[in-house]
């Protein structure tokens, strides 16, 4: 555990007076806020780092004791047991000194109801233990959650049942959805603060490809391994799509590298049935090996044959 | 929006604690929906998070409607930006390697 120091995190100096340190924290907060930062996590982090700060150093009792012990939390620590000692034996008789608030009147912040937040330095100093329970009402906290899926499983219209808080919930994952969607589930978060209502549950798919073919949008595409003879002289050829085999008719004389494109042999898209992108076929043409003495022959007689025209 | 997954304003000012102008004011900057049932007028469940939000940022950050208004359409971009590249992510996958 490392020492904080909570005059650096607001940018102040020791001797700040507490409007200077308000105007710090206004000014921070407002940068750092979480609302103002979707999706990114180290403003979270650093937003916690800010408010912890403020919550210490704009109570005047709080402050107090961090410049006795902040930079040595360890007497702090002695200092803690040494009072719980004094209250079980009952000498020690003070109310808590750092009872909260209304939240809108402390000038604090108060975020989703998750007050445990601690830094393990603050509470080592000053105890974890949750504020004055308020009377106003909150939306519990959303929940974000990732959930990994195979694309091969994407590929098809399924159900899931996922385990919140205890509770099964069976979703039907529609076709074609998409690496880093979020659907929503309203109701599912966390329970809302003093009856308040629950929160959300926010699921953000992480699709990892299982399968050969490379995604772009809806749209997929494939390398095909060719037969040398068949490149030359045509035929066809059998591939594996994920929506089942296919058999292609190859052109005489197709090259290395030809791509072809197989319109609605694709990814679904996502909530529209029956539609689907294309599925794009880059040919690699295979060259034999091990060839017997005859083969050679006859590709040296197929090389004169050429060197002649 | 219908009237079971709403709570009335008034309501909403009492749990909330806040005053019914603040409310108004919201809408008025087009901050919030509300629509009327009977003579009762309701927010969404699915716009609380959004309020709760401009609380924070009005009462604790002390930022006025019109910061709000101009917020609301920054994290609108913002969210728009970022849904934009996630789908340039998925289709150019060879320039964002996972």
């Amino acid at each position: 555990m490392e020492y904080v120091d909570y005059y650096k995190i607001l940018g102040i100096q020791k001797n700040a007076t507490a409007d200077e340190i308000k105007a710090a924290y206004r000014k921070l907060a407002r940068q750092h806020h979480p609302d103002l930062n979707p999706n990114d996590p180290e403003a979270s982090k650093r937003f916690q780092a800010i408010n912890e700060a403020n919550e210490v150093l704009s109570d005047p009792e709080k402050r107090q004791k961090y410049d006795q012990y902040g930079s040595d939390w360890k007497q702090a620590e002695q200092f803690e047991q040494a009072k719980k000692q004094r209250q079980s034996s009952g000498a020690y008789s003070g109310g808590d000194p750092f009872g909260g608030g209304n939240p809108f009147e402390s000038g604090g912040y108060s975020y989703d109801g998750d007050e445990d937040n601690y830094s393990d330095f603050f509470a080592s100093i000053f105890g974890n233990r949750r504020r004055a329970q308020r009377e106003t009402r909150f939306k519990g906290q959303d929940i974000h959650a990732s959930f990994q899926l195979n694309l091969s499983a994407a590929y098809k219209t399924h159900q899931q049942t996922f385990t919140v808080n205890g509770k099964n919930i069976r979703i039907t994952i529609p076709a074609g959805v998409e690496n880093g969607q979020e659907i929503k589930l309203a109701g599912f978060g966390s329970p809302g603060v003093n009856g308040g209502p629950n929160g959300d549950l926010y699921i953000t798919f992480d699709i990892v490809n299982d399968t050969a073919f490379e995604r772009k949008g809806n749209d997929l595409y494939m390398e095909a391994p060719l037969d040398l003879y068949i490149a030359v002289l045509g035929g066809s050829e059998i591939i594996d799509t994920l929506g089942g085999k296919v058999k292609l008719s190859i052109a005489p004389e197709t090259q290395t590298g030809t791509r072809v494109r197989l319109k609605g042999k694709g990814f679904p898209v996502y909530r529209k049935e029956g539609e689907f992108g294309d599925l794009y076929v880059t040919y690699r043409i295979q060259i034999p090996n091990n060839l017997s003495a005859k083969e050679k022959d006859l590709f040296k007689e197929l090389m004169q044959q050429r060197k002649k025209q | 929006m219908n009237k079971a997954n709403s709570i009335s304003v008034e309501q909403c000012c009492f749990f909330y604690r806040v005053e019914a102008s603040f409310i108004q004011s919201l809408e008025a900057h087009g901050l919030l929906e509300i629509t009327q049932f009977g003579d009762q007028r309701f927010i969404s469940h699915d716009q609380l998070g959004e309020l709760e939000k401009y609380m924070h940022f009005f009462y604790e950050l002390q930022i006025n409607m019109e910061g709000l208004e101009a917020i609301s359409h920054l994290l609108h971009r913002v969210k728009h930006l970022q849904g934009e590249i996630k789908r340039l992510q998925n289709l150019i996958p060879e320039m964002y390697p996972r």
